[in-house]
Parts: C-alpha cells; structure tokens; sequence
C-alpha cells in the first residue's frame, strides 16, 4: 500500500515537472524545403503542443532539458494494420484486420477492434512511430475502414482518442481480393461498380429530398451510409492495387465515379507514371522490404524515388503481413528507399510531413512548428541508418519512450 | 568437427568434371588468369581490416591479401579506390531456388533430397547473387520433425544444380539435414505429433531405429554374407549419417523449451547440430554456450508472428557473442530477402554484437558451421575467390553490393542491366511462381 502511495507520488511529480526542451544537434522540423537546422530547441508546452521551435531560443527554468543528435517529428505510418493484426497472429484470438465473409463491408470500423495495448503498438511507438493510419487489411473487395491514432492511446473510449475515426474506406484489387463469389478481376470490378451505383441512387435521392420537401429521405443502410461518404468525397477509397492493370482500374473507377482516391500498395506504378502525375492521385506506396511475389513480383525499390522524380505525392507505410515480421517499421522502409535514390530529408518527409498531408492532419501532425502536436523522436545519429537508435520518444510533450532502440 | 576436404579441382580436372556432368556449361578457361583488385578498403574477416589493400586472384583462388603486394605483370588491374571488399557472404539457411522437400505423408522423411527439387534458374536465386551471397544452405520447410536432406551450394551461374552443388571426395553432395520442432511440425491429425513430448518421442524412436539399423549394417558388412548386397533403407541410412557424423543436422527451433529439448536429444544421439532462428537464445544462452552448439540466427523488424517468435530479441546475437557461441545468420529468405542479408547483420550491431562477430556471422562462421572453412568464409591466400566489392562501409544503409564474386568468376555485376534488374526489382524482375519454403503460405 505504501509502496503504491510512493509510485502515485512519484508519477505526479513527473507529470508537475512535465514540460520537456529538447536540444538537437541537427533537427529535421520539415518545414519549407525540408533541410534540417543544425543546434536547434524545440519546447514542450503543458498543453501538449510545441510552445517555441529555433535556433535562438534560450530553455526557461524549470523544462526537463533532453539532448539528441537528430530529432524528427513523430514518424507517421500511412498504412499500417497494428491494434488489429496482433503479435501472436492467432485466428480468433488476435487477427481482427480482416473478414472474408462478404467480399464488401465498408461498414467494418477499425475502432471496434483496435487493441491499443497489443505488443506491436508499443513496439513501433518505442521505435519512433506516433501516429498510424491502422485499420482493415488488403484482402477483400471492400474490407473495412481506416482509423488515424497516436500510438500512446491504448483504450479508444472516445471519439477524440481518434485524430480521425473514420481516414479511409479500404478497397483491393488483384489477386488478393479474388475468392469466394470474386473469381476474376473483370468479377472484381463489376461489383464494385455496382454497389457504387447502387450508392450513387442513394447519393441522389438524398439531394432531391433536401431540395424538395415533398421527396422523402432514402433509408441507408450501414454499408450505404459509407459507401455514401465516399461518394460525396468525405471520405476517400484507399484501393490497393499492386499490377498496373489494377492502377489502372482504379483510375476507371474513380473516373466513373468521382470520389477521392489515394492508391495504396502500386507496386507497378512506375510503368503508369504520367496517368498518375495527371490524375493527382497520391500513393501509399508498398514496404520497400515487401516481398516480391504474387503482384509484387514485379515491384523496385526505386519506386519511392520515381513518384518523387515525377512530383507525385506519396508516403510511405508498413503495411500487413500475414506471417513474419507481423509488422513492419515505417522508417525501416523509408530508409532503404533513400538507399535506392530517394534523397535523406524526402525519405524522412515521406514517413512525416507527406502522410501526414495525405490524411489531411498536416495542420497538426508531421512537421515542428508552434501550435502543433509536441510529438518528437529522438536518434543518437542519422535516422535512417539501421544502427541509429531511437533514444526518446514523445507524444503530445510526454515522454513515453526513453528506453534506446 | 568432422571437416570436408574439398576437391581440390586442377584446371584439368575442373574441365572434365564438366564435361562428364555432360555440361552445357563451357569449361572455365583462363584458369590461370590474374586479377589485382587494387585501393580498397578490404576485410579479411579472419584478420584486421586493411586499408588501401589489394586483393590477387588467379583463376578460382586468392592468391594474395595486402598492401606492398607485388602485381605480376599481365594481371588485369581492378582499381576500387573508395570501395569495400569483404568476403563472399554464406547463408546458412535459406528457401531459394524453390526448393521443396517432404510432403504430408509423414513427420519424418529422411530419404527426401531437396537437391531434386531445386530450380537453379528461378530469379530468387539471382537475387541472392545481387545480394553478395555466394553460399548458401538450402532446405526444406519447417512444417516436419524431419523434412529432408539439406544442400550446399555455391551460387557460380550454372544450369543444373549439379553445377552449383559442392561435391564431396566421395562423389556425394555436401549438405546437412532439416529438423524442425515446436509449433511449426505440430498438426491436427496424425501421423504428425498433435504435442511438443509426442514430437520428441517421435524423433527419438526414428533414431533408436538407425541405430539398429548401424549395428546390422556393419554385422553385415563384418559378417560371412558380405558378398550379398546389404538391403539399404534410405530414410534409416540418413539418419546413420547424423549419427556417424557424416551429415549435422540443422535444427529450426525457437522456444527456450524447444531448444533445451534438442540439446537433450544431441546428448541422447550424439549428434551434430546447429540451432536455426533460437528466438529465445537470450533465455538460455548459458545452456547453449555449456552444449558447444552452433547457432544461426534471424533478425526480424518485429517480434511475433506466431506465439513461439514473441519473444525473439535483437540481442541473441550480442548475448552468444559474449559467451563465445559459434554464430552466423540466415536470410531465411523468402521471411527476409537475400539482398538485405548485410542489414540484418547491422540488426545484430545496433544490439550489441560487435562489427567484427557481425562480419563473422555473415562469411566465416557460416562456412564453419557448413564445414567449408577450408575454402571460403574469408579472404586468405589459398582459399577460393568469393568476394563481394561493396560502394562503402557493410553497415551502412546506404551502402551498395556492386559485384559478387564466385570462385573468381563474377556472378553478380551492378552496372549490368539485367544483374540491375534481380538487385533492385522492375517489371521482369518477378517470376510466374509462388515463394515455397517455410510456413510461408500455410
């Protein structure tokens, strides 16, 4: 009991002398052209916010002052299925990320079966990742929808635990989504249209009623209410599609029907660069460590570097895997793609100011500057290298990892 | 250790070799040729690194390793100032060249040889050459107690898997054998063992057998019937290799638990063995280190996967290197791909290990624990020519495989448009097959 009183005590002292100055002997702040500052200080506010970013600022008394060679904001993962694939991958017990039963389900949400407290979250949060776009897995036609999390929330008892609960709706196309009642790709896409249209009626009916009184108002069913999201761009289809006759499905599709569009995986996007740079379509592109087979077989790891040589916006992502790893880690993936021509300060960019753009949270997440998320990462060298270590991790001016990795 | 005494293959008989495997493979001309790679940072592995060296090669074989080295006159002179030379790297475990072994009639399946199954013309094998690996260990899955004879291969360009195989003195191929335990063997309905003691007991009895099996064998051989040809059983005179140390075993196991149960059955058997993955090495290293066992190691970008890897830690590396186990790694490709074999060993760096037990690990452990010392696994006048000339330092992320040599051949070549392709993927880079091996696609 004594011993309790001690740890409550000693736990509220942290949290009274809370405020942190971090000193960064180079700082990535992702700003403007994305080079770092050298000598730089970024200070935590108590409201979890950066209070001052610079080279001139002199640390307050009182700030617990944590030094680093590098420091990047909180790395952002663009797609990732952590809280619901669980480190132990045993079916029914911690595989939540997908659902085969019906080949669309917009209707899945991530929230209701994100684990907050699996291992694999504590484990990319200890490495440097904050944020992650997690939720339902490639693998169905339409398997479910994406949440955006910080990795420090192990409960969701609220809407606002969530940056966004409801990012993405998941789609794939290829391979991976063919099974029952999907037998073929041209099967695949007739679906998909269909229950678009059937959504796009919805879409409709819904517009007459609000302009005439007279006209009532559709019922929509779970799976439509989404589908009528989509629709009306409040929420984009994230479509995985690896081979480039299913990019170019996608592009069809989106044409046909006008809804936001972020292409996920796009192994053989290089062979369909300028359609892509036309269509102003962003790409989570796949794990550069991805492994080559079924539609990667024909994936590079200079795919990173070709989106950026052709100004087309993208992130990088951990991604799913089936077996081992049973996750990735999003800088990991970064890091090689530097190795295959993508500049230092892109790769980083791309696993913080690029995601955090794509899911529309850039004006909180992903870069350091006053008045955002106090979420940093602190490296004894460069980040990408694979024997840097993580030496702190904060979320939202806390440290919630000081532990070198 | 039992050590394999290479054929020392003559330039002559290196040509007939060939042409009695009815080659279409050419005979190695210029044997006799001089190379002097010359300004680089090179390391030996076996000795300090060396800084503005030089490395000779004439025709298969290293010649010299230093700096002050003479170059004879008429060796083509390689210049690789600013580059890296270190030797051939060796995985001592992988699933390349879609090998297969046993099916699922039994758990145990001795007589099963993955050298009928290897495609050595498949893409994953030339990737491995992008990846500066020169020999590698190729198995069977891990899904039986026994899945099958091992091989080792050397990754020369060859159209048959009789020119990459390494023949032994007595015309066989050298190779080990897969054992597997834990949850990966263990399945719903027999003949597979439904539990850890029945997997045991499963193997002990199948080795208790060849051991009836030696002792008839050689009452027949010493016996008056000797003229009469003994009836051979594949599968027991596998297991009497291992038991007369002809072959090791090469033993996939993760769980603290599993791996004591294999040291038991090794001090049962007295066979020889190495530890493949040993996820939980940390938790009884004293016990591995105290059995004089050999470990393979994997690194992953995360634990789990399946409940028996959720503790695995990126220290095993470090906590074998400080008590003095024999150690290298393994790609286990495809669960991580050959051509980032040298990351993994930064892996082990950033945990602990040292540079020079990391660079142990990825060439001379490897050719120990495969019994291939002799020839490969450093850079050492006298041993043969496989190497691998790097754009800098091999931690680095940012650090390319630029060429891989095979026995003085070059098998792998950067500036090559199609070797570009295996080494950093595109469209053409694939293949219209699935990954084998492992538990992969279960």
């Amino acid at each position: 009991m004594i011993r309790k009183v001690w740890i409550l005590l000693a736990l509220i002292l942290v949290k009274a002398s809370g405020q942190i100055a971090v000193k960064a002997d180079l700082m990535f702040p992702m700003t403007g052209d994305l080079k770092p500052v050298k000598n730089a200080v970024i200070l935590c506010g108590t409201d979890g916010k950066i209070e001052a970013v610079g080279t001139k600022i002199v640390i307050p008394q009182g700030y617990q002052v944590i030094s680093a060679k590098v420091v990047t904001p909180g790395l952002i993962d663009a797609h990732s299925t952590v809280g619901l694939s669980g480190i132990l991958n045993s079916p029914k017990h911690d595989q939540e990320q997908l659902e085969k039963s019906e080949p669309i389900q917009p209707e899945l949400r991530a929230l209701d079966a994100y684990n907050g407290r699996d291992p694999l979250v504590d484990w990319v949060r200890n490495l440097g990742v904050t944020t992650v776009q997690t939720g339902h897995a490639p693998g169905n036609l339409i398997s479910g929808q994406f949440m955006v999390v910080k990795t420090n929330i192990q409960s969701i008892t609220s809407v606002e635990d969530t940056l966004k609960l409801v990012s993405g709706v998941a789609a794939t196309l290829g391979a991976e989504a063919l099974g029952k009642g999907v037998g073929t790709r041209s099967k695949a896409v007739a679906l998909l249209r269909g229950e678009l249209l059937r959504a796009q009626a919805k879409v409709l009916k819904i517009a007459l009623a609000k302009e005439d009184s007279e006209q009532k108002m559709p019922e929509l069913s779970l799976k439509e209410q989404v589908l009528v999201d989509v629709l009306t761009k409040k929420v984009p289809l994230v479509i995985n599609a690896q081979r480039h006759q299913d990019i170019a499905a996608a592009l069809r599709l989106r044409e046909e029907f006008g809804f936001d569009l972020v292409l996920d995986g796009a192994a053989e996007a290089y062979l369909l660069l300028d359609e892509l740079k036309k269509a102003g379509v962003a790409i989570i592109v796949h794990p550069t460590m991805a492994r080559p087979y079924g539609d990667l077989e024909n994936m590079t790891f200079t795919l990173a570097a070709k989106l950026y040589a052709h100004g087309i916006p993208f992130a990088f992502q951990s991604g799913y895997e089936k077996y081992v790893p049973k996750t990735r880690v999003v800088h990991f993936e970064a890091a090689l793609a530097s190795a295959y021509g993508l500049p230092q300060e892109v790769a980083l960019a791309a696993c913080t100011l690029f995601p955090a753009q794509i899911l529309g949270l850039d004006g909180r997440i992903g870069s350091l500057q006053a008045g955002k998320d106090a979420d940093l990462v602190l490296f004894d060298g460069d980040p990408l290298e694979t024997l840097t270590h993580t030496t702190h991790v904060i979320i939202d001016g806390a440290l919630v990892s000081t532990t070198p990795k | 250790m039992r050590k394999l005494i290479l054929l020392a293959l003559t330039p002559l008989a290196m040509i007939s070799l060939l042409y009695s495997l009815g080659g279409e493979v050419s005979p190695r001309d210029g044997a006799q040729t001089l190379k002097a790679y010359t300004n680089a940072t090179i390391y030996p592995v076996t000795s300090a690194v060396i800084e503005n060296g030089t490395l000779l090669v004439r025709g298969e074989q290293i010649l010299a390793v230093g700096t002050g080295i003479e170059i004879p006159e008429g060796a083509e002179v390689i210049d690789c100032g600013g580059k890296t030379i270190i030797p051939g790297l060796i995985c001592t475990h992988s699933h390349i060249g879609q090998v297969a072994g046993a099916d699922s009639s039994s758990p145990i399946q001795p007589e099963i040889r993955v050298l009928d199954s290897i495609d050595v013309r498949d893409s994953s094998i030339d990737k491995a050459r992008a990846g500066g690996i020169t020999t590698v260990n190729l198995m069977a899955g891990s899904g039986h107690l026994l899945s099958g004879q091992t091989i080792y291969l050397k990754l020369r360009k060859g159209q048959r898997i009789e020119d990459l195989a390494i023949q032994l003195p007595d015309g066989s191929f050298a190779g080990g054998v897969k054992m597997a335990n834990g949850t990966n063997s263990i399945r719903e309905s027999g003949p597979f063992p439904g539990t850890r003691a029945k997997s045991a007991a499963l193997v002990r009895q199948k080795f208790l057998d060849a051991q009836a099996y030696l002792k008839k064998r050689s009452q027949h051989l010493n016996g008056e019937q000797k003229d009469q040809p003994f009836e051979r059983d594949l599968a027991l005179e596998t297991i009497a290799d291992l038991l007369e140390g002809k072959r090791k075993v090469h033993h996939h196991t993760h769980r603290h638990d599993d791996i004591l149960t294999v040291l038991r059955l090794k001090k049962e058997f007295g066979f020889e063995v190495v530890l493949h993955h040993v996820s939980e090495a940390w938790k009884v290293a004293d016990e591995i280190a105290e059995a004089k066992v050999a470990c393979s190691l994997i690194f992953l970008d995360s634990p789990g996967g399946k409940l028996e890897a959720r503790d695995l830690e990126w220290r095993n590396g470090a906590e074998l290197e400080k008590r003095g186990v024999l150690t290298a790694l393994h790609t286990d490709d495809p669960i991580n791909d050959s051509r980032w074999f040298l990351r993994n060993a930064a892996i082990g760096v950033r945990a602990g290990m040292s540079r020079q037990k990391a660079l142990e690990a990825l060439t001379i452990a490897g050719a120990q624990i495969l019994d291939l010392e002799d020839s490969t696994g450093s850079l050492e006048s006298g041993k043969k020519a496989d190497f691998v000339i790097l754009s800098g330092d091999p931690f680095s992320i940012y650090t390319r495989i630029l060429e891989t040599h095979v026995e003085g051949k070059k098998v792998f070549d950067l500036q090559n448009e199609q070797d570009r392709l295996f080494a950093q993927g595109g469209y053409g880079a694939g293949h219209r097959r699935q990954a084998t091996g492992c538990c992969f696609y279960r």
